[in-house]
């Protein structure tokens, strides 16, 4: 199936409520294959064509805060114009899934695949001091697996989550296993779990629930403030997802996500096949980023070559890892940017050129 | 002499007006003679007495209506600006039971939530939605909205609105009523007593709509804004009357007894 095609079914298996989107290439299969599945006539999922991103992002606020498990989906362009909802769900403290499907930048850019709106993702992306939890799926089955992921760990935090893939997991088709069907929550455990903030309908015996951002006593805002960031530091602490690929023996170290952590296993093995002993560092979570696992490598690794399909982004945070954890060796990038993909072997001669002969 | 005390004065054969129990009581921060806390309190007693405090859902904007959520005892969502009708349709789809509402100015439904009101009224979103038009942003200290009348005044239009540079005041509510989502689309005001009960008639019919799943119901108020148009309640009011009602003409627009097309989705 492809990736899209996944993300779709991922939804109504894991029992989603609801899905707002607005079509965007090359993400438009979700709500393609979610219109042909019809889940509104086996699940009750609601799957509704909004009219811009603006309110697809805003529908998915509403719904929210009823404690429904709801997702969008959308590619780079469209989240640029989500950014304003998304922080307001931030915000308001409220779990939901988005999928940016991601596709090269700046401005329209093209329709083929990109890594470019890693920093858009990790850094918040709207307006504010927020923090989205974000998973880079690198193969069609995680799009699978991480949609139930995402919202088991949106509602944990009550944090908006984002899977962050592109044009090339989403098109590509691959072989995987479906999740088993979880039924919906009641409305009955809705009320039982959720309750306590969510919009559900007041009750006599509980003052009423208000989901706002808004605060415009300073002092209870920076309080507001201080308890995100609190949270935020509770999922760097518990929530880090990696994988390490022979890395065991490795003197250097290839670090990418997604795609282009596809591109580098092939690279490893070019490479290896040359006599480099060269592994892979593949964070899942970029939100949050796999700073340990990076200083651990730093401390016994020649240097890092980190990998994307953009200018340069993830790496800032690879040096920071290194850097915060007093650890000083050579960080490059190697990259491409417009919508082309790194082909192994460029990968092989960048390392080559970039560390080795150095 | 015989003096009543307040244990007289509040039996209930002497009871003539009763505030609504939905209404909190948190001092109002609406300037004296604005529209909006009479508005809440018609909301107040007409979801008191349809019996739906525990299923409805309020939806409030950005503007001086932000603080809506402060005076009605029901769940609320605050919304950003212009998106109460995306976010109410985000609650109203994936919780058909309940009875959702927005409460918009004039700059939130008709400048920059254009588009979301006009579709989710197009889809006939099974909403009430409560529509304050007093011709002024009234939170960011009176600058020119898109209902602001032609040579109005305001922080933005110091001359006076000019059609040439500001273009002309925008007649929203007779656009939706175009649209054949929406069941019921009526202007009201709140200026006198008999104007009050009127408006309460009217959402009061607005919410009994979405209780029978009519689709979208929309309730126009012209409204003041005395301290942005920088008149006195009294002096509103008037210039209100002169000005504001032959451009804004009221009454029903749409009385559909026809069931508008709701969605089963």
């Amino acid at each position: 199936m492809k990736g899209n095609e996944v993300l779709a079914e991922a939804a109504v298996r894991c029992g989603c409520d609801g899905y707002f989107g607005y079509p965007i290439t090359p993400q438009s299969e979700v709500m393609e294959t979610l219109m042909e599945l019809q889940p509104w006539t086996t699940t009750g999922m609601v799957v509704l064509q909004a009219e811009s991103e603006v309110a697809s992002i805003n529908m998915l606020y509403g719904a929210a805060a009823t404690g429904k498990k709801v997702m969008t989906s959308s590619s780079s362009p469209g989240i640029s114009l989500m950014a304003e909802g998304i922080s307001y769900i931030a915000g308001a403290e409220l779990p939901c899934l988005i999928v940016n499907v991601q596709r090269g930048g700046p401005g329209l850019g093209t329709i083929q695949p990109s890594q470019a709106d890693y920093f858009q993702a990790v850094k918040g992306g709207g307006h504010g001091d927020y923090k989205l939890i974000v998973l880079a799926p690198a193969s069609v089955q995680e799009m699978n697996d991480f949609v139930d992921l995402a919202f088991e760990l949106a509602f944990k935090y009550r944090n908006p989550a984002m899977i962050l893939t592109d044009g090339a997991i989403g098109q590509m088709m691959e072989k995987v296993e479906l999740s088993d069907h979880k039924p919906r929550w009641t409305s009955e455990e809705v009320r039982q779990k959720w309750g306590s903030w969510a919009t559900v309908g007041k009750v006599p015996g509980r003052p009423h629930n208000v989901i706002t951002s808004l605060e415009l006593d300073s002092g209870k805002m920076e309080v507001n403030n201080l308890r995100f960031q609190e949270k935020y530091r509770k999922m760097e602490a518990e929530e880090v997802r990696f994988e390490e690929i022979m890395c065991d023996d490795a003197e250097y170290i290839l670090i990418a996500f997604g795609t282009s952590s596809r591109i580098c296993q092939k690279s490893i093995e070019l490479a290896r096949a040359k006599g480099i002993k060269v592994g892979l560092l593949r964070p899942i979570t970029l939100y949050p980023f796999p700073r340990q696992a990076v200083a651990n490598l730093a401390r016994r690794a020649k240097g890092f070559l980190v990998v994307e399909m953009s200018a340069g982004q993830m790496i800032e945070d690879v040096k920071l890892a290194a850097f915060d954890a007093g650890l000083s060796l050579p960080v490059e990038y190697f990259g491409r940017m417009g919508g082309i993909l790194p082909s192994p072997d460029e990968v092989v001669e960048a390392l080559e050129e970039k560390l080795i002969k150095k | 002499m015989n003096v009543m005390n307040i244990s007289d004065i509040i039996k209930p054969e002497n009871l003539v007006y009763e505030k609504s129990k939905l209404q909190l009581n948190t001092i109002m921060h609406y300037c004296p003679g604005c529209s909006h806390g009479v508005v809440h309190k018609l909301i107040s007693e007409v979801l008191e007495e349809l019996g739906l405090q525990e299923r409805t859902i309020g939806v409030s904007p950005v503007g001086c209506g932000v603080f809506a959520y402060n005076y009605i005892d029901i769940d609320w969502q605050e919304a950003a600006h212009g998106r109460a009708p995306a976010v109410a349709t985000g609650i109203v789809r994936t919780n058909p039971d309940k009875i959702v509402f927005t409460y918009q100015g004039d700059g939130d439904l008709a400048s920059i939530g254009a588009a979301e009101i006009l579709h989710a009224c197009n889809r006939g979103e099974n909403i009430v939605v409560v529509f304050i038009n007093n011709g002024i942003y009234g939170m960011t200290g009176g600058q020119m909205a898109p209902t602001t009348l032609e040579g109005q005044v305001t922080s933005t239009t110091p001359f006076g609105r000019n059609i040439d540079l500001n273009g002309y005041p925008m007649k929203i509510t007779e656009l939706i009523a175009q649209l054949p989502g929406t069941s019921y689309v009526t202007r009201q005001s709140v200026q006198t007593a008999a104007a009050v009960r009127k408006c309460k008639n009217a959402l009061r019919k607005a919410f009994q709509n979405v209780d029978q799943k009519k689709g979208t119901s929309f309730v126009e108020v012209v409204s003041t804004c005395n301290s942005g148009w920088k008149m006195s309640p009294v002096q509103a009011n008037k210039w209100m009357e002169e000005n504001m009602f032959p451009f804004y003409p009221l009454g029903d627009m749409k009385d559909s007894e026809k069931n508008a097309p709701v969605s089963k989705n």
